[in-house]
């Protein structure tokens, strides 16, 4: 509550004084605050959070995989979201960093397609299109100083051409036949690149799928926040298909054997 | 006025950083009557390289190409933006925008964004009006100048003396009853381009990859100019009107390491 004399009898969020009535050269205001006080809330940072994304191409299309978790800090607090969401018959969207975000995304990107198909044009939006609309849509918003807080993938195929680039908040934008996002970036990156690079005419969907699940199983070993459900989504000529979500094999028999930190006394 | 937020021990915010570097360099070089404007396509960030080819030289006209370095979301945006701009001349004037009123415009989209810049070095490299080869140099906020030469980006400090030294004989004694020529002839540019990158590339964490070069070459160029472009591997024309000027694109691979 505001109990300051000048403001008594005044209209609330009365900005300007027509009358100059007031004895003080500033009085105390309880307009909300610009940009650049505490008034409007922007993103300052994500709250609940989704790890890396992986993406590559390989002979018929594009292949990308993200586990289900969406963590709360180091608290592993939702353990069946899905991170992979389709978006028309060409293209996936693969996300990391604020669930929340991406999930506003999620719904632009499906309204756009009901527009677009509403529009009754006989054009369809694909991967390139879609990724150019999240580029300008995440640009603008940095350009604003309230992010979108994610990295983005996306992946697709149409018009027998394959398409995989990646955008962040900041609106950066590239492309490349192996791409990574988050932690994924420092620890999957390197091998996806030495397993596809210069192969990706040739790798099957079988070699691709095992690329993937090898280095989700990598990050699972050694990223904290991830999980070892995951997806994995294809899209080729025949469209997306993001599949069911399973479960990856680890063994941890070897930590057994780990001496020089941890609990063990010798 | 707010008081500060200290004041009353509110907790001190963080800002969203809205910019980012992405490293690689740009090099533009004019002759007396061709323009070569060069960069790496690396695109990287801190110590990962997220791409290693994303252009930075762009073809704005037949006669004009655009060398953006920086962040690079803000440069794309940039020529983004420019290249609509000239779209609107050309179907304003039915002509090509010429280049002193490209870079005039480049300062004025620059100098618009004073207090919220692109953060992006530019270099508009090609030919005047009058036939000789240019090159303008631009400041995040729009301050230019036309120049003989000028490199730009995270290598510029390695390669700008460099071709102080190599252009504008800069440190070098003519020999006696001898002087220094003012404009060096194609072939001798492209050489000195070539070995500014692989330079850079040995001594800088973000320059690799590959080179992409474009040349512009003035009208009425000479038959033995153009063979000394066409000698070298991996050139594409990319001449699209019949105004006179050509231009082309030089593909080099630069080490990946």
């Amino acid at each position: 509550m505001d109990h300051h004399p000048t403001n008594w009898g005044r209209p609330r969020n009365d900005t300007v004084d027509p009358y100059g009535t007031y004895p003080i050269h500033q009085r105390p205001t309880n307009v909300p605050k610009d940009a650049f006080a505490a008034g409007i809330q922007h993103t300052q940072q994500p709250i609940v959070t989704g790890t890396s994304v992986l993406g590559i191409k390989f002979k018929d299309g594009i292949m990308m995989a993200a586990d289900n978790l969406a963590s709360y800090g180091s608290l592993a607090r939702f353990r069946d979201i899905q991170r992979l969401h389709p978006v028309g018959e060409h293209t996936v969207l693969g996300a990391g960093g604020d669930m929340s975000d991406f999930q506003y995304i999620q719904g632009i990107l499906d309204e756009l397609m009901i527009d677009e198909f509403a529009a009754g044009d006989g054009h369809t939006l694909g991967p390139a299109e879609v990724h150019n609309y999240l580029s300008e849509l995440m640009y603008a918003r940095r350009s604003k100083m309230n992010p979108l807080w994610n990295s983005l993938l996306v992946g697709g195929f149409k018009d027998g051409k394959r398409f995989l680039a990646y955008v962040d908040l900041l609106g950066t934008t590239y492309s490349a036949s192996t791409l990574a996002t988050g932690y994924g970036s420092h620890i999957a990156q390197p091998l996806l690149r030495r397993a596809v690079e210069g192969r990706e005419d040739t790798l099957t969907e079988d070699e691709a799928r095992k690329i993937l699940e090898q280095s989700m199983q990598v990050l699972f070993y050694r990223d904290a926040r991830s999980l070892d459900q995951y997806q994995i989504a294809t899209i080729t000529a025949k469209g997306v298909n993001i599949s069911e979500s399973r479960k990856l094999e680890t063994s941890w028999s070897f930590a057994e054997g780990i001496r020089g930190y941890g609990a063990q006394t010798q | 006025m707010q008081h500060s937020p200290s004041v009353h021990g509110q907790p001190q915010q963080r800002q969203f950083n809205p910019y980012s570097d992405n490293g690689g360099t740009i090099l533009a070089i004019a002759g007396a009557n061709f323009s070569v404007i060069a960069g790496d396509t690396r695109q990287s960030e801190g110590y990962n390289i997220q791409t290693r080819y994303a252009p930075k030289v762009f073809r704005l006209t037949d006669k004009a190409v655009l060398a953006t370095n920086g962040f690079a979301a803000d440069g794309n945006m940039f020529v983004k933006k420019v290249r609509q701009r000239l779209e609107w001349y050309r179907h304003a004037h039915a002509k090509d925008m010429p280049l002193r009123a490209i870079a005039r415009l480049i300062q004025t989209m620059l100098y618009a964004r004073r207090f919220f810049p692109y953060y992006v070095y530019n270099i508009l490299g090609g030919i005047e009006e009058d036939g000789s080869g240019a090159v303008y140099s631009f400041d995040p906020v729009g301050s230019y100048e036309r120049e003989a030469c000028r490199a730009a980006g995270a290598a510029s400090s390695l390669v700008q003396p460099f071709l102080d030294n190599q252009i504008y004989f800069r440190n070098q004694t003519p020999a006696p009853g001898t002087s220094h020529p003012a404009h060096l002839p194609l072939a001798h540019v492209l050489s000195l381009v070539i070995d500014s990158f692989t330079s850079a590339t040995e001594r800088h964490i973000e320059v690799g990859d590959g080179l992409e070069m474009y040349v512009v070459l003035a009208k009425g160029t000479t038959a033995l100019q153009v063979q000394d472009l066409t000698a070298i591997a991996g050139v594409t024309e990319l001449t699209t009107t019949d105004d006179g000027e050509r231009l082309f694109v030089v593909r080099r691979n630069l080490k990946r390491d």
